[in-house]
């Protein structure tokens, strides 16, 4: 009897042709189903490649025999391998006239290639044919292709034909050629701006599917431009309202909703026009308000409607009547026990809240629910809203579990981008500059890496520029705050660069100020710092400037110095290091440390940081001295326009015979490698940009001659002269620059100009953050935060009462609290009742989700290949079920919800010859699930679903996984479960 | 806009990828790698996306096997997970309750499939019946074909008698 069944079995599937691929197909497919690792795995498909690559370029192919080879390309491909041999073949295959062979082909290069690999020029042509074909779904399949394959060059080749196909009789092709338009429009906008007409035109379509695909052009086009298309306001507004009243055909209908697809593009696009346009709003209220009404909220599908009717109230001229109407949907979000619909929730109102602030107190409970949740997407969402509604009188909550969250998280990514809120909302609504650096510190400390550099210079000068104004003793308070928590926090490992680099400017600056700390003190932490961040040179310059103002305070202040011994090791390592920077700072140093105090008080003026610097562009102070270097014989200056012509004469008189051309060269000759010319190099460059320097020494000149004009004869021709004379010239160039006092003014000028412009916005902010701070009592800290979460995201003082509800409710430590509790606490307990009484009544709706655990276990039970299997062997279906009930301990409850007989469970397994309407049942029950319990949802079941499965699908099914010996009893029985059961 | 569609086993198995917006084989594997990282070790509770990168991702499970969307910011999460859920009743109409050993072995036509309800990261039909139609009119040519195909083998054997 098993034997015939077997039988049976085989011949069904022989007739079926099974999976209609070969055994060597199947066999790959299995043995990749059963790799245990990943390893294993790939194992198996490189010898795939193998095999793939060997055999596809033998000679004479047959065709079926290279489509199942493509199809077996894709299939690597998907896995993640590179099967970039075999593209060729499938470029090939859609040259194919037979439809069957040219899809798959097409269907291959989609996959494969991007819009810029070489092979699609191969392609094009086979497109441009294929787009001319009588047969439309051979335009079909091109017009997909088209879609994925022409970039911005090709798009002229296909443009006309594409055009033409907007007019063609049959609705998918038109669908499809609108979408290629559309796609066209993303890649070059440019390239379709004369056919913009033509959305227009198919907006008016017959056919609904090619309405509904023109939406998406127009969207984009309205998103650009909205004055061009308000003349259509009244015809979308038209278009929606027969949706809405059931005017499509029935084949859009989707879960009982009248195309939602369509009605959800029209409101993004009605939301647009409605910005801020109030005659547009007008013409759309009603239409709007009747949706809001006729939606049914208990299907997904509902929800996702009614979400973007809360879009466009947002988007378009406010309506009070539409905004109620919108607030009691957020608040049916935010009150359901759905994580998807709390976050929709959340998100609308974050919408929403910028029209009528007043609405997110009402839902303060749930969102701070929704702050504690451990659903990481929720909590984010959270955030965003929370941002979108810092004042003032907020931000230090805001901010404050921003960073708690910030800390607690890996993700660089969102890192990066809450460090960026935390900044830009303590910049924008800092009650106090104490508290502004101890959240800066804060970001720095856990995210200092990721912030961008520009915040730690806002910082600095946030510190140095303290309240702006006149009071001096704020700020000189405020800046030993500052040190002394650098000073606390310095201690700690491994702390971002940028976050060191603000340290060390501070000590520098400030680091003595008060006389709190001693110089010595502060130069040793110092030197710690550049000891410890040995490989960051942008620190340990950092780090040496602040030496360097340090003693320079110390010297001017007329007190002895005595450089530390680990500050000399520091500094004499520095002058000998690769960087040129550390070097010249660390001479710097030395130099300033030598000095007497008038000199130094000059150089470096105590807390100047933010002095402007008066620059003389002319150079005036040097006039004195060019007069007596000119009395002593030396070249006048000439400006480099005059230059060329004077630099024959100093040519000549340096007696030395050059072409004219290695002039040039004092701009860009360490770029012309000119053999013949090298040899000669030395003593022709050296002279005029020996003269060439702004103010001439003849000394100079004279020395670096010498020293050029040795080289050049020892060795002329090799490179080794260019190489010194660059030493030598750096000199000649560096020199003055170096130590003359005009560079040094040119460097500041450069730092005051930024200081100029960033003077203005830093006190923007100083205003805002002073009058921030006059409006707020600052009892918020004393008090623990917690307690007053709620009171302190959404209300002033005034709203006391309602303040310990959240709180209490839940924060365990809230308790000694318990006594303030109000009404709120108990709705709040009301409110759970609810939801356990929906819980034990009806399916929560997290079970929206099919594929939770307990729904898989659940399916398969019901399902009649599953039963069929248990008329074989009934042990094995229980083992499933087992396996299922496992996974979720609440299945056989929800099988009593969900099927409502007493086929539940593990005893439906043994119910094998249930007819197959236990199935219906079975969908029934999803649907109604999906409906979110409501029950009517049967009567519509039969002209939705009648193709279910029927027995000979699954004894087919079946027939073929025995022969490739999988059963499933075997590793992994959901395989074989109904994706929708 | 649809960035990319995946399909991944419980195991992590990759079932389906299908790109709109342009990524190199290996960030392929990277997004593969990172995103089922994510996807499939997030409770049954809670909420059906996932900020990624910039993006939302919106996945949902149905038996063993999770559908993932990448999309837009600005996009409405909740009509993409009626999206993925338009495409599974699409692919369980047209194989007959179809489970994930359907789309194993016939990848290719889930691929056909998806390619006339998306197209270039948008849903280009929404009406069931009129993808299931276009469908089986490439079915019936392909099956045009076969016999065809079988016909002329036909004739040819019988000539050759």
């Amino acid at each position: 009897m098993e034997q015939l069944k077997t039988i049976g079995r085989e011949l069904a599937m022989g007739s079926q042709g099974g999976f209609g691929q070969s055994k060597e197909f199947l066999e790959l497919v299995k043995s990749i189903g059963e790799a245990r690792s990943k390893a294993e795995e790939d194992r198996i498909v490189l010898h795939e490649i193998e095999t793939l690559k060997r055999r596809i370029s033998e000679p004479d192919i047959p065709k079926r025999k290279m489509k199942e080879f493509i199809i077996r390309l894709v299939y690597i491909e998907m896995l993640g391998h590179d099967a970039s041999f075999g593209y060729i073949h499938a470029v090939k295959m859609t040259h194919d006239d037979t439809l069957l062979l040219k899809r798959t082909g097409y269907l291959a290069v989609t996959l494969f290639l991007n819009d810029d690999h070489d092979l699609i020029i191969l392609i094009v042509n086979t497109i441009q044919k294929d787009l001319k074909s009588d047969n439309f779904l051979i335009v079909c399949a091109a017009l997909n292709a088209v879609c994925r394959l022409i970039n911005d060059e090709t798009i002229p080749a296909v443009l006309p034909q594409v055009v033409d196909l907007l007019n063609h009789q049959k609705e998918a092709v038109r669908k499809k050629a609108i979408m290629a338009l559309h796609r066209f429009y993303h890649k070059s906008p440019s390239s379709v701006s004369h056919l913009f007409s033509n959305f227009r035109k198919r907006l008016c379509d017959n056919d609904p599917g090619v309405m509904g695909a023109t939406l998406c052009p127009l969207f984009d086009l309205i998103t650009v431009d909205v004055n061009t298309y308000k003349d259509l306001v009244l015809s979308f507004v038209s278009i929606l309202k027969q949706v809405a009243e059931r005017r499509l055909p029935k084949g859009y209908d989707y879960h009982q909703m009248p195309a939602p697809f369509i009605q959800i593009r029209l409101l993004k696009i009605l939301a647009l026009l409605g910005s801020g346009d109030k005659l547009a709003s007008e013409k759309m209220y009603t239409v709007v308000g009747d949706i809001f009404r006729k939606c049914d909220s208990t299907s997904n599908i509902g929800n996702a409607v009614l979400y973007e009717c809360i879009c466009c109230v947002s988007s378009i001229y406010p309506n009070p009547k539409l905004l109620e109407a919108a607030a009691e949907v957020i608040s049916r979000f935010l009150k359901s026990d759905s994580h998807n619909l709390k976050y929709m929730g959340i998100d609308a109102l974050g919408r929403l809240i910028k029209i009528s602030p007043e609405i997110a107190e009402q839902h303060q409970l749930a969102v701070i629910d929704c702050l504690e949740d451990p659903d990481d997407t929720l909590k984010r969402k959270t955030f965003e809203l929370l941002y979108k509604m810092t004042k003032s009188s907020n931000v230090e909550v805001i901010v404050d579990r921003m960073i708690d969250y910030m800390i607690s998280i890996n993700d660089n990514h969102y890192k990066t981008y809450i460090a960026s809120r935390c900044v830009e909302l303590a910049e924008q609504f800092a009650p106090s500059n104490h508290w502004f650096i101890q959240t800066m510190n804060k970001v720095f400390e856990h995210a200092g890496d990721l912030v961008n550099i520009k915040v730690a210079h806002n910082l600095m000068r946030l510190i140095a520029e303290g309240f702006g104004e006149d009071d001096d003793a704020a700020d000189s308070q405020l800046r030993s705050s500052a040190v002394e928590s650098y000073l606390r926090i310095i201690g700690e490992p491994k702390l971002p660069s940028v976050f060191l680099q603000v340290i060390c400017w501070v000590f520098g600056e400030y680091g003595t100020a008060d006389g709190k700390y001693s110089a010595s003190y502060i130069t040793g932490k110092l030197c710690d710092v550049a000891e410890a961040y040995s490989n960051d040179e942008t620190v340990k310059a950092y780090a040496v400037t602040a030496l360097m103002k340090i003693y320079a305070f110390e010297i001017a202040s007329g007190r002895k110095v005595d450089m530390l011994p680990e500050c000399q090791s520091l500094v004499e390592e520095l002058s000998a290091s690769h960087s040129t920077d550390l070097q010249q700072r660390a001479y710097e140093l030395q130099a300033v440390v030598n000095l007497d105090a008038h000199a130094v008080e000059i150089i470096m003026p105590l807390d100047a940081s933010c002095e402007d610097i008066e620059i003389d562009k002319n150079l005036s102070f040097l006039n004195s001295y060019v007069q007596q270097s000119l009395e002593n014989g030396a070249q006048p200056y000439i400006p480099e326009s005059e230059r060329s012509g004077t630099l024959d004469i100093s040519n000549f008189r340096s007696q030395d015979q050059h072409e004219a051309s290695m002039h040039g060269l004092k701009f860009e000759a360490y770029e012309l490698p000119k053999a013949p010319v090298t040899s000669r190099i030395p003593p022709a460059s050296v002279a005029p940009s020996a003269e060439l320097v702004p103010v001439p020494e003849p000394s100079y000149s004279r020395e670096t001659h010498q020293v050029a004009s040795v080289p050049s004869i020892s060795d002329a021709g090799s490179t080794e002269p260019r190489l010194k004379l660059d030493g030598v010239r750096r000199v000649v160039w560096g020199k003055p620059t170096y130590s003359s006092p005009t560079s040094s003014t040119s460097n500041a000028s450069q730092s005051t100009s930024n200081g100029v412009t960033q003077v203005d916005s830093a006190a923007n902010v100083n205003s805002k953050a002073r009058k921030t701070h006059d409006s707020r009592k600052p009892e918020a800290e004393i008090t623990p935060e917690k307690q007053k979460l709620a009171a302190s995201l959404f209300g002033g003082p005034s709203k006391t009462e309602k303040r310990p509800t959240s709180a209490s409710h839940k924060v365990a430590k809230a308790s000694s609290h318990a006594a303030e509790k109000s009404q709120a606490p108990k709705a709040a307990v009301v409110s759970n009742q609810a939801t356990l009484e929906k819980i034990n009544h009806q399916p929560p709706p997290d079970l929206l989700d099919l594929g939770e655990p307990t729904v898989t276990s659940s399916a398969p039970s019901v399902d009649p290949f599953k039963q069929l299997e248990g008329l074989l062997d009934t042990t094995q279906v229980t083992s499933t079920v087992n396996h299922g009930a496992v996974g979720a301990t609440e299945a056989p409850d929800i099988m009593a919800l969900y099927v409502g007989t007493p086929a539940g469970g593990q005893s439906s397994s043994a119910e094998n010859s249930l007819p197959s309407n236990i199935y219906d049942v079975n969908l029934t029950s999803e649907l109604s699930n999906l409906t979110s319990g409501t029950t009517n949802a049967g009567a519509t079941l039969p002209t939705q679903f009648t193709k279910g499965p029927n027995p000979k699908d699954a004894l087919e099914k079946d027939a073929l996984v025995r022969q490739m010996g999988v059963t499933p009893s075997s590793q992994n029985p959901n395989l074989f479960s109904d994706l929708l059961g | 806009m649809i960035h990319f569609v995946l399909l991944i086993s419980r195991q992590g198995k990759v079932r389906l990828t299908k790109w709109y917006s342009p990524y190199t084989q290996k960030e392929r594997t990277k997004v593969l790698r990172e995103l089922s990282g994510v996807i499939l070790t997030r409770g049954p509770k809670l909420c059906n996306f996932v900020e990624w990168r910039g993006y939302k991702v919106v996945y949902k499970r149905y038996a063993s096997l999770y559908f993932c969307m990448c999309i837009d910011q600005e996009d409405n999460e909740l009509e993409v997970l009626e999206i993925i859920h338009h495409y599974v009743e699409i692919l369980d109409r047209y194989f007959g309750s179809v489970c994930e050993l359907d789309l194993i072995f016939n990848f290719h036509k889930a691929y056909y499939i998806l390619d006339e309800l998306l197209i270039a990261g948008e849903l280009q039909e929404s009406s069931k019946k009129s993808v299931a139609r276009l469908i089986s009119a490439q079915d019936s040519l392909v099956e045009m074909a076969k016999e065809q195909r079988s016909s002329i083998s036909n004739i040819i054997a019988q000539a050759t008698k």
